[in-house]
């Protein structure tokens, strides 16, 4: 009997280990998916588990003509995240924390680009213990004619 | 700075079993024989690998620091907040379709890569560039309401996901639900976003993110194909579609930044060497980009980035490129 307890009690570390990567495409595409209406999502996957203090880039082609929906979206664990978009010179073109911390942001180019999505968790300073690491995921929408 | 990617690093394996021979993990189990003793050892010997090779990893992530106190706790902390990640995003299958789709491109079924020819390709890389090359066709032909070819796209799609070893990405139920939404579009392109991200999540979640760059690179390639085929064959203006060619100059760096991330896969250098190889005749066309404004419209409430490119290709170039992307993509392909 000892013994059979001895592999449950592995079997459960296994099975939490395991759940790290699947939580984090469950939350994508139940929870982040859901905030891209009535935008198509791409189907590209862009998560990973991001600590208070971490920030994320991402570097991609935005296409003229096109409408897209950019959305932030994280645990409810984690604080408020920051997300700027800036254009290839580093020149700030948006930022959330001037509106409202929303985490999606509605736009076209005129001209095809590449632009780079910061994403920031903030450090919560009240906090002095471990900082809160989460899901986060940068998912982007698509306008259809 | 730290990129997302990860390396499945072998030698943590032998230190596991190192680590197991010399703790003697498995002492617990003596008194245990026939079928409980042989579940029992296997279930634990995977839990201990799983979970070492786990934690080495995150060694090779993270920074790595010494946890004996409190106060080195703190600082450990304050170091892991430096961390960063970075991510290289390619326009995904659908994106690409819907791009072509708004650059005026006609639908033509003839040039894409046939469904039946699935049975040629055995090795990983093919697959994986079929399945990228699948994929766009099967964006495309759903755009354009081609339903039976859709179907038929999807049912190569998973072939390819299935030999890849990607389980449950594409299902039967997909390819009932579009069976059973022929005339709904919104929801084809609804699935076919669910299969794109159920495939790339579970390459993300198996450490086999190599695979899924090829996946992309395929994908990209075969964007790039259908639009200067059709821009050859077009009877009218295809001065949008030449546009959005000239544009995937832009893209280059972030396919090349990519596939840097996986160089000791011997797959990522091959399909690196053929981009390479349009990348040096995409370094004689010439793209100037304007400075950038935003123009937020509050009514609409979608921004608009005010810019202008001012490109430049020269004929011989564009025949090059032409050229070159037909023959890698038949490559690919056959």
């Amino acid at each position: 009997m000892k013994s059979l307890a001895y592999i449950a009690i592995v079997s459960i570390f296994l099975a939490a280990s395991l759940t790290g990567g699947a939580q984090c495409k469950n939350f994508a595409k139940k929870i982040c998916k859901q905030e891209l209406a009535p935008y198509i999502h791409d189907g590209n996957f862009n998560a990973a588990i991001l600590t208070e203090g971490e920030d994320a880039e991402l570097f991609k082609t935005f296409y003229a003509g096109q409408e897209y929906r950019i959305s932030i979206c994280c645990e409810e664990t984690l604080p408020k995240v920051e997300f700027k978009v800036f254009d290839v010179d580093k020149k700030l073109l948006y930022t959330n924390a001037s509106n409202n911390y929303s985490t999606s942001w509605d736009f076209k180019v005129e001209a095809t680009q590449q632009l780079i999505i910061v994403v920031k968790i903030p450090s919560d300073e009240n906090n002095a213990d471990i900082p809160t690491s989460g899901c986060v995921a940068i998912m982007f929408g698509l306008k259809t004619e | 700075m730290l990129a997302f990617e990860k390396n499945i690093n072998f030698t943590c394996y032998i230190e596991c079993f190192q680590d197991i021979y010399q703790n003697n993990y498995f002492d617990m189990l003596k008194g245990l024989t026939g079928v409980r003793a042989f579940f029992a050892y296997s279930v634990i010997f995977t839990a201990l690998v799983f979970i070492c090779c786990s934690s080495e990893n995150k060694k090779s992530d993270k920074v790595q620091v010494d946890m004996n106190s409190s106060e080195q706790d703190s600082l450990a902390l304050k170091g892991i907040k430096a961390a960063k990640q970075v991510f290289y995003s390619l326009p995904s299958p659908l994106e690409t379709a819907m791009i072509l789709k708004r650059a005026g491109a006609v639908y033509s079924e003839e040039i894409l890569n046939s469904a039946d020819n699935t049975s040629r390709y055995n090795t990983n890389k093919s697959m994986a560039l079929n399945l990228g090359i699948y994929s766009t066709d099967l964006s495309y032909a759903s755009l354009f309401d081609q339903t039976q070819a859709s179907i038929r796209y999807m049912t190569a799609s998973k072939k390819m996901a299935e030999g890849l070893g990607i389980l449950n990405a594409i299902d039967n139920s997909i390819i009932e639900r579009l069976e059973a939404n022929v005339n709904n579009r919104d929801v084809i392109l609804d699935l076919i976003s669910e299969t794109l991200l159920n495939t790339n999540s579970n390459l993300e979640e198996n450490d086999r993110v190599s695979v899924g760059s090829i996946i992309l690179v395929g994908g990209w390639v075969e964007g790039l194909y259908i639009a200067i085929t059709l821009a050859e064959n077009s009877k009218t203006d295809n001065s949008e579609l030449i546009n959005r060619i000239i544009d995937q100059k832009l893209s280059l760096n972030t396919v090349i930044n990519l596939l840097n991330q996986n160089l000791d896969n011997a797959d990522i250098k091959s399909v690196l060497a053929d981009v390479n190889e349009i990348k040096a005749i995409y370094d004689q066309v010439s793209i100037s980009v304007s400075g950038v404004e935003a123009i937020p419209n509050s009514k609409s409430g979608v921004t608009t980035l005010r810019s202008k490119n001012v490109t430049s290709v020269s004929p011989e170039v564009f025949t090059k490129l032409k050229a070159k992307v037909v023959e890698i993509r038949n490559k690919y392909t056959y």
